[in-house]
């Protein structure tokens, strides 16, 4: 008897399988909360190509160029990496592909950790290409080779939509085995690859009579199904969504939906005709309820929020208020309880930055990453961020503005960030002979998404060595002269070096480089206090070190959160605070 | 959401909630159950309240618990636990570690950390509170006190420790093994 093996795998490691078992052999992507784990899993597999690449935008570039060469390829994203990846993207869906190519797009619905919500399903209609949302790490798995059958099929990029909910929870997959493809022929075809406007403008109604071609594909598509239960109510619904659903209610009529761009309208014309009504079930932006509607179906009113994530709990009384059936009694409040927000790491190197920033009255652009984190209290240290790279362009014009901002400001960004879209804002400073200061964060990282490698680190994906990018050269290359390196956690330092920048009458960059205390194992240093010496004064713990709790008007170390940094040990006006170096025993 | 054996285990970043719950998850393969594991990482990890969620059954569909709906919770800490409280069904368990985190805003004294968190946590459920950080210090390593206090679940749940034993071989490194074997061990065992 043939013995299946099941495996419980996230989301993300299900769309690594996937992309292992249906003869993926590029794969790239640019590290982002919820879609991180999906290269990390995919390196495991020596078959395929896999790489980080330095933004979005490149990734989806390379897996582009993999598919025009014959290959199966896969780009991965968090939402907003899509809206960098945007331009690629929206002439992908004219040039349509050679190799399967599928495009992963993990949104994050709560904004668990992301700067916005957006709701990237309209990425699909926007470039009239299809999407599928799995609703589980079977589907996950599944889908990307529907996703590829499909891509090469009907000649199209495929937009894979995840969430934080599918990609971030783990559940049984039935594992198969790999299915190497030779490459498809590569064959030059200008008419077709070469976007000019003569070219492109004769692709357009080839992108329509695709999407017919779309269409006919969703109406049969067999990831697309009827759950036929009580005819009163017929719930539209796809993703995690459709699980809330089941969970909630196991018995309505379902009609889920695999494929939610394009809609296949007969198929939802006729689940409505079995049903007394029909109500659309998803989280973020009524879009498929708006598609539906433009089927010509009536929809009951959910009363659904557009803002957060759903659950079975929310669900359930939608559905229950549609019936006319009691909803349930809310249930007993959470507990008023302090806050605990996330914070900078004891030891963190960036909590020094910030303190001297702080101590300057500076304002900061600040941009993605940990150091996000220095603007929430006690250092408040941020006064705008918007994206990755932002913060370069931004203090330009802010500079533009108000010319005295050059003095009084300063743009932050951390070593993969500024790798990832700070070159072309530096460039662009330079250019425009800003006077402005930029604060390189070199922790020598990706620390946020979990320490991933970047072309400032020296190694690749897998951990290999490869050619290490020179933050200084680069800065120098694109013209900045003055250009200097200073140990993170060195406040003096570090003070002497933003006075004397901001002053300057040009662009001036700072790499202020200490790795990131994640990568070095704790030695047991750590600090302690000649309570004699101590005046109680609390400069120590004005950065907000969390190893450092005020008990009876003096600072208590918990010396098994403290790193030893030192940054306390240098704050101190009294030399109250000592360094403790580790014990050889 | 009663038909699955629903435990939320909460904590603050850096714990190893994720770790328990793994091992939780790995025991209800090895009984042949379905499983839904959910976690929330990213900002929270950097010290942040943190929560995975473990959903155990023939059939499980939601991979989250509702509110009122958990069977278990599993606090790493004790304002972590009173934060998730809300989540435990009527008559569900607390088995909290009396470990205490002051948060941000209490060390900057913008807010004041309770003083009767387990007289809270009585009102809402069966507590079952334990020095999992001292008795984790006591086998060798402070970090293993998510596997004490899973060992203590361990004993609620009823199921056979030779799957728990296995489950810990299966999902912890080697080299960590032999003192996560023994936390768990003094877990179980404890009151």
């Amino acid at each position: 008897m043939h013995m299946q093996v099941k495996e419980l795998l996230s989301g993300n490691e299900a769309i690594a399988r996937g992309a292992w078992e249906h003869g993926v052999t590029v794969a790239a992507a640019y590290p982002g909360t919820p879609s991180t784990e999906i290269l990390e899993n995919i390196a495991l597999h020596p078959e395929i190509a896999a790489q980080w690449s330095p933004n979005e935008k490149v990734a989806l570039e390379v897996a582009i160029g993999a598919s025009l060469a014959g290959a199966r390829s896969l780009a991965a994203m968090k939402h907003v990496g899509v809206n960098v990846a945007a331009d690629p993207l929206l002439t992908l869906a004219y040039t349509g592909v050679n190799g399967g190519l599928v495009l992963v797009s993990a949104d994050d619905p709560g904004i668990h950790s992301s700067q916005n919500e957006q709701d990237n399903r309209f990425y699909g209609r926007f470039a009239r290409i299809p999407v599928l949302e799995p609703s589980d790490s079977q589907e996950a798995k599944d889908f990307v080779g529907v996703a590829l059958e499909m891509s090469e099929q009907l000649d199209t990029v495929v937009l894979l939509r995840s969430t934080t909910r599918i990609s971030h929870s783990k559940s049984l997959v039935t594992l198969g085995e790999r299915v190497s493809r030779p490459l498809r022929p590569y064959v030059k075809n200008a008419r077709k690859y070469v976007m000019v406007p003569g070219n492109a403008r004769a692709r357009q109604p080839e992108v329509l009579a695709r999407f017919d071609r779309m269409v006919v594909w969703a109406e049969s598509a067999p990831v697309n199904r009827v759950e036929p239960g009580d005819r009163r109510l017929g719930i539209i619904t796809s993703g995690v969504c459709y699980q809330y659903v089941k969970e909630a209610r196991p018995d309505v009529s379902v009609l889920k939906l695999g494929v939610t761009y394009p809609l296949p309208a007969n198929l939802v014309r006729e689940f409505a005709k079995t049903v007394d009504q029909v109500a659309v079930i998803e989280e973020l932006e009524p879009f498929l309820a708006e598609s539906v509607r433009l089927a010509g179906v009536e929809i009951a009113d959910t009363g659904l929020p557009r803002i957060g994530e759903l659950s079975p709990d929310i669900v359930g009384a939608a559905i229950a208020r549609i019936l006319g059936e009691p909803v349930d009694a809310p249930f007993a409040p959470p507990a008023a309880v302090p806050v605990r927000p996330p914070v900078l790491c004891p030891g963190c190197p960036h909590r020094g930055v910030f303190h001297v920033l702080g101590k300057l009255k500076l304002r900061v652009w600040g941009d993605i990453g940990c150091y996000t984190l220095a603007a929430l209290p006690p250092l408040n240290a941020m006064d705008a961020f918007m994206d990755m790279g932002a913060s370069i362009g931004m203090a330009l014009g802010m500079e533009k503005a108000d010319p005295a901002m050059a003095q009084q400001s300063v743009a932050v960004i951390g070593d993969s960030t500024f790798l990832h879209s700070g070159l072309t804002g530096l460039l662009d400073m330079v250019y425009n002979q800003s006077r402005g200061t930029v604060l390189i964060l070199d922790n020598s990282t990706t620390a946020m998404t979990g320490h991933q490698d970047h072309p400032a680190t020296g190694k690749t994906l897998q951990g290999a060595e490869t050619y290490q990018a020179d933050l200084e050269q680069v800065c120098r290359g694109l013209g900045v002269r003055r250009v200097r390196v200073v140990d993170a956690l060195d406040v003096d330092a570090l003070e002497v070096a933003v006075r004397e920048e901001t002053k300057q009458p040009e662009v001036s960059v700072i790499i202020a480089r200490r790795a990131c205390v994640l990568l070095h194992r704790p030695d047991g240093s750590h600090v302690e206090l000649d309570v004699d010496l101590c005046t109680g004064c609390q400069q120590c713990s004005e950065p907000g070190c969390p190893a450092i709790r005020w008990e009876e008007g003096h600072p208590a170390f918990d010396v098994g959160m403290c790193d030893g940094c030192g940054l306390c040990v240098s704050l101190c006006l009294f030399d109250a605070i000592k360094k403790v170096e580790p014990s050889r025993g | 959401m009663a038909d699955a054996l629903n435990v939320l285990i909460v904590g603050v970043g850096g714990q190893g909630t994720i770790l328990a719950g793994k091992v939780l998850a790995r025991v209800a393969v090895l009984s042949g159950k379905d499983v839904k594991f959910s976690e929330i990482h990213g900002m929270a990890q950097r010290g942040g309240s943190v929560v995975t969620q473990v959903r155990i059954g023939d059939a499980v569909h939601s991979p989250t618990i509702d509110p009122a709906c958990a069977d278990f919770l599993l606090a790493f800490e004790q304002l972590e636990g009173l934060r998730w409280a809300h989540m435990l069904r009527p008559g569900g368990t607390i088995i909290v570690s009396t470990q205490r985190i002051d948060p941000a805003t209490v060390l900057m004294g913008v807010a004041v950390y309770p003083s009767d968190v387990l007289e809270q946590l009585a009102l809402r459920g069966v507590v079952v509170a334990l020095d999992a950080l001292e008795m984790a210090c006591a086998v060798g390593n402070s970090k293993a006190s998510n596997v004490v206090l899973l060992g203590r679940l361990a004993r609620g749940l009823g199921l056979s420790r030779d799957l728990w034993e296995q489950a810990l071989r299966d999902v912890i490194p080697a080299r960590h093994l032999e003192v996560n074997e023994a936390a768990f061990a003094a877990g179980w065992s404890s009151k």
